[in-house]
């Protein structure tokens, strides 16, 4: 049975209920956002591995010109490697009505007879490719959906300069291609590229590659040395015109999944523990006052011959009913947001499945911090009240000493009149105490000013990618690099404002062991619609002198400006050039490698070519420009900036980045929590003295201005702290978004400050007028007659 | 002299001062006194003049300053936390002014939470049965008159059996009907049970009906008067 002081226990805790669920809320609210953190984590790494091995993902990529079909069992037989088929890789323009501009697609090859070795689809809707029916495909179920295609129906398709008819036999995903992007865009989009899978000898006749392949895709063995089975691949694809094998680490949809897992892991190791350490201060906070209001009943309970353990204990209990409470309450929360964020992911990821994980580890952190903390809280207190001795204890605190505000006494009573004299020296006499709950709230707000200066800094990271760095209205991408002539075909286009020439290179950047692989962008020397900018955003000039990286690039090949790197040409004559970096520009969106045009084409021995352009239009004749564009042979590819920046914002409303909403929300709630706790603690605290003012004959209005101005004052002296620290956090909570996929940048606007002090005013409003209705319910007699 | 084996109380040169610098107060300034077991003694005086710091100190709720304090031998002064707190639960009783009940308990459960914590106690229901208050085992403080929650506090100090009953002004915030019922049962407490009762209080009345009576003023003892002729507690005028 339980004890009487369980009893006791029961009873303060019903009497506290609101209040205690409020510490639990705001407590539950930290934990929630680490369980749900930690599982998407987990269950996003161990979703993408299982994919990956169920359906064989290639470990190595070796693209190559054209390589003899035979010559797969050279690779196949490179020390380490397991498994090695050759494909044919290549790209197409779908024709769809409900686009004025071609769509781009991937297509790319699957055994004639067997199942894949490597690479493998997951058939999602209708049946495989029937051999025999050469213009039968597979096609990327998210292009489908985006286009309302089914099995069955036909598209019409250019390969390789030819117009064919294709028939979708079924809707399929890859593990290969989680992510698909429009080429030289980083944001997948799908409704504007397409993979396609075809029969491995319709393509080779499509692409005039009978008997051979372009791609070669390797399996290798846990403990291969991928180095070594890199430059051993590089060797026999080389006399084929190999452009240079690379790891799955260097896949550009792999790199993608493992940069936004990578975000949502930094952001889920860098924000739990700032809601966590908030709450848990919170938590410390209230449980120290509520102990302390305790005090007379445990000076009475040692008089009874209590021991400290047995009190320590009861009240221990009362604590960990709050502490463990808020934490299983967060740690089913964030199971619950786990599941409903995973079931969003499985969908932006393109995972066949996803199975929300627990990390167990996450759920017994939270516990143990949650504990922790409120245990500290009751400790350092009950710890103080034990010091008294019971006969101490058991009397009401002795009047508290206003002598510290005695000097100011003449002073105030000039300038302000008695209540508000009570409300300044009550906030003197205990400084500790105001600065405990000034603190909390400076807090709850900072969390408020960082979650919403990060929702304009993801706004911050569209507007410099799209308005100051990438100015056009038009990416065009041509077949392959053309004469610089095409530059003016474009320019005579009606309705053409500006056309801006570019050439794209596949390059290795090499510095020491380090290394990256990207593609370099050839650009005039100021350039005026596509340009490389400072750490300020200000254009820089693209000199002749050496290469322009960006700083993610700089940090990952550990070199500064200044330094030579060398850059291995993968494209052409595959020219090994040594040249100084000589500016380091910083971008938000993508890693860009600049070198000036024409010193490109100089050291490709390829003057004058170019590979794209970037146009500025007359916007009211888009239509016949796009019209114009559909119809040249030269273009592969066309992309709008307008449906770029739209694809990029819904990775950033979808991936990693949607989480901030979440954050924004708890933010907020916490920081609600924090001032409604602050005022019914306070007033729990004065209940007497309120009612003994009333006596005297203060009216209802008078009373609560005692203290709700005392509220309203500590919050205001918040405001103040709150941006500061909010100021502080924002490059915290900016630094845990950024991916190296897109960089948040720390944006310091003033609406994060307003609308942030605006919620704890108006949380403190709230909370006020549901204190007033407490102050103005007091009963007189009940609460003067004593304690009991 | 008082017999040594009647010897409950040996107070020796006890002094008390609270504060420090221009705050100090000497709440005791070396007091010397012998109580003995069974009686019921009352400390009188003034307020301020030491009579609960006394009182506080005899029932090892707070320490002297300097001087020592024999209970049955035992050294109070000197004994450490753990030994004061299982002095208090083995062998005293308070009762206070202001009832001090724990307000999310019942009369019954007040009652209990000395039960349940003591070697040898009543059992909670007839402490209260004691007191007059059967029909009430249930009710909340807040459901009760002063006089009932005194009643309770009593029942409460007597139901772990205690050798000695504190009471600092019992009767101080109660109307002179039910204050008589309170001394009422205390005199009976001391004389059916044998509980040596210390009551302490600055209204000269009560003094009428106890055993010893120590008269206190700034901080000692002025006088120790036997009272030959107890008056029942009903018969006090007030």
């Amino acid at each position: 049975m339980f004890s009487t002081l369980d009893r006791k226990l029961f009873r303060d805790l019903n009497r506290m209920k609101l209040q205690a669920m409020a510490i639990a809320v705001v407590m539950a609210l930290g934990v929630m956002i680490l369980v749900m953190m930690g599982g998407l984590v987990i269950s996003l790494e161990q979703t993408r591995d299982t994919y990956y091995e169920r359906y064989r993902l290639a470990h190595v990529f070796g693209p190559v010109a054209r390589a003899p079909r035979h010559d797969i069992a050279r690779l196949a037989a490179i020390d380490g490697v397991n498994a090695a088929i050759g494909r044919i890789n290549g790209s197409a323009l779908i024709n769809m009505p409900s686009s004025e501009i071609p769509i781009q697609a991937q297509i790319v090859s699957l055994p004639n007879f067997e199942k894949p070795k490597i690479n493998d689809v997951y058939l999602v809707d209708g049946r495989a490719i029937n051999s025999a029916q050469e213009d039968e495909i597979l096609i990327i179920e998210s292009f489908a959906k985006a286009h309302n295609l089914s099995p069955g129906d036909t598209i019409s398709a250019t390969i390789n300069g030819a117009k064919r008819n294709l028939r979708i036999a079924g809707l399929a995903q890859s593990p290969e291609f989680l992510y698909t992007a429009v080429p030289g865009e980083l944001a997948p989009d799908d409704k504007r590229f397409a993979i396609i899978w075809m029969k491995q000898k319709s393509l080779e006749a499509a692409f005039d590659l009978k008997g051979a392949f372009n791609e070669a895709l390797l399996l290798i063995s846990r403990e291969a040395n991928l180095t070594d089975i890199l430059a051993r691949t590089d060797r026999i694809l080389d006399s084929f015109g190999g452009f240079g094998a690379y790891g799955i680490v260097d896949h550009s949809s792999n790199r993608f999944i493992a940069e936004e897992i990578k975000g949502v892991k930094a952001s889920g190791k860098a924000m739990p523990p700032i809601f966590l350490g908030i709450a848990a201060f919170l938590l410390y906070i209230v449980i120290a006052r509520i102990i302390q209001s305790e005090r007379q009943q445990i000076g009475l309970l040692k008089a009874f011959g209590y021991t400290s353990f047995e009190i320590g204990l009861h009240y221990m209990k009362f604590i960990m009913v709050i502490a463990v409470g808020g934490a299983i309450l967060g740690s089913i929360w964030g199971i619950m947001a786990g599941r409903s964020f995973a079931s969003i992911y499985q969908i932006y990821y393109k995972f066949p499945f996803l199975v929300f994980q627990i990390d167990p580890a996450t759920i017994i952190v939270g516990l143990i911090i949650s504990v922790i903390t409120a245990t500290l809280g009751g400790v350092f207190v009950l710890r103080g009240i034990f010091k008294l001795s019971p006969a101490v204890a058991m009397r009401a605190a002795t009047p508290p000493d206003f002598s510290r505000s005695k000097k100011f006494g003449a002073f105030l009573k000039k300038l302000l009149d008695q209540p508000t004299r009570m409300i300044i020296r009550t906030l003197m006499r205990q400084p500790g105490r105001a600065a405990g709950a000034v603190i909390a709230i400076a807090a709850g707000m900072s969390l408020t000013v960082a979650m919403i200066g990060i929702m304009a800094s993801f706004d911050d990271t569209i507007e410099i990618s799209f308005g100051v760095i990438d100015r056009s209205d038009i990416t065009v991408s041509f077949v392959a690099p053309l004469s610089s002539k095409t530059i003016f075909e474009l320019q005579s286009i009606d309705g053409v404002q500006m056309v801006e020439p570019i050439r794209n290179v596949p390059v290795i950047l090499q510095n020491g062991l380090y290394t990256h692989k990207g593609a370099v962008s050839g650009l005039l020397t100021n350039p005026e619609l596509n340009r490389a900018v400072d750490p300020d955003y200000k254009p820089m000039s693209i000199r002749d002198d050496g290469i322009i990286i960006a700083s993610a690039i700089a940090k990952k090949l550990h070199i500064k400006a200044g330094d030579f790197l060398t850059v291995n040409v993968r494209e052409g004559i595959k020219p090994v050039l040594h040249i100084p970096v000589v500016g380091i520009t910083e971008t938000l969106i993508g890693s860009p490698i600049y070198m000036q045009l024409d010193k490109l084409n100089t050291a490709l021995k390829q003057p004058n070519r170019v590979s794209g352009a970037f146009l500025k239009i007359d916007s009211a004749k888009q239509a016949a420009i796009y019209k114009t564009l559909k119809n040249m042979s030269q273009v592969a590819g066309v992309s709008l900036a307008s449906e770029a920046k739209q694809a990029f914002q819904t990775i950033m409303d979808s991936g990693a980045g949607a989480m901030r909403f979440v954050m924004a929300a708890v933010a907020f709630v916490i920081t609600f929590g924090i001032v409604f706790n602050s005022a019914k603690i306070a007033f729990a605290e004065r209940e007497r003295d309120l009612a003994c003012i009333r006596t005297i004959g203060f009216s209802k209005g008078e009373t609560a201005y005692v203290l709700l101005g005392e509220l309203g004052l500590i919050t205001l002296i918040a405001l103040p702290i709150g941006s500061v620290l909010g100021y502080y956090l924002s490059f915290a909570a900016a630094q845990a978004f950024s991916t190296d996929l897109y960089k948040i940048p720390t944006n310091i606007v003033p609406e994060a400050f307003g609308t942030a002090a605006l919620a704890v005013i108006v949380a403190a409003i709230f909370s006020g007028w549901l204190v007033k209705r407490n102050i103005d319910n007091i009963d007189l007699v009940a609460a003067l007659k004593t304690q009991d | 002299m008082i017999k040594q084996e009647n010897m409950l109380f040996l107070v020796k040169n006890l002094t008390k001062t609270y504060g420090s610098g221009d705050a100090v107060v000497n709440a005791l300034r070396g007091v010397n006194v012998e109580i003995p077991a069974k009686e019921l003694i009352v400390l009188l005086g003034p307020s301020g003049s030491g009579k609960s710091t006394l009182l506080n100190i005899l029932g090892g709720l707070d320490r002297p300053t300097s001087g020592s304090v024999y209970f049955k031998n035992e050294n109070l002064s000197t004994m450490s936390e753990a030994d004061l707190t299982r002095y208090r639960r083995q062998n005293i009783g308070f009762i206070f002014q202001q009832y001090n009940l724990i307000p999310s308990l019942t009369a019954l459960e007040n009652v209990e939470l000395v039960t349940e914590i003591s070697d040898d106690p009543m059992d909670a229901k007839q402490a209260l049965e004691m007191v007059g208050l059967a029909a009430r085992v249930e009710h909340f403080p807040s459901q009760m008159s002063g006089g009932e929650l005194q009643r309770v506090a009593i029942a409460r100090a007597i139901a772990k059996q205690p050798s000695v009953l504190f009471c600092d002004e019992p009767t101080g915030a109660l109307d002179s009907k039910t204050g008589r019922t309170i001394l009422n049962i205390l005199q009976d407490i001391n004389q059916n049970l044998g509980t040596t009762i210390i009551i302490v209080t600055h209204a000269m009345a009560t003094a009428a009906m106890a055993d010893r009576i120590i008269y206190f003023s700034d901080g000692n003892i002025n006088k120790i008067n036997i009272n030959q002729q107890k008056s029942a507690a009903d018969d006090i005028e007030w």
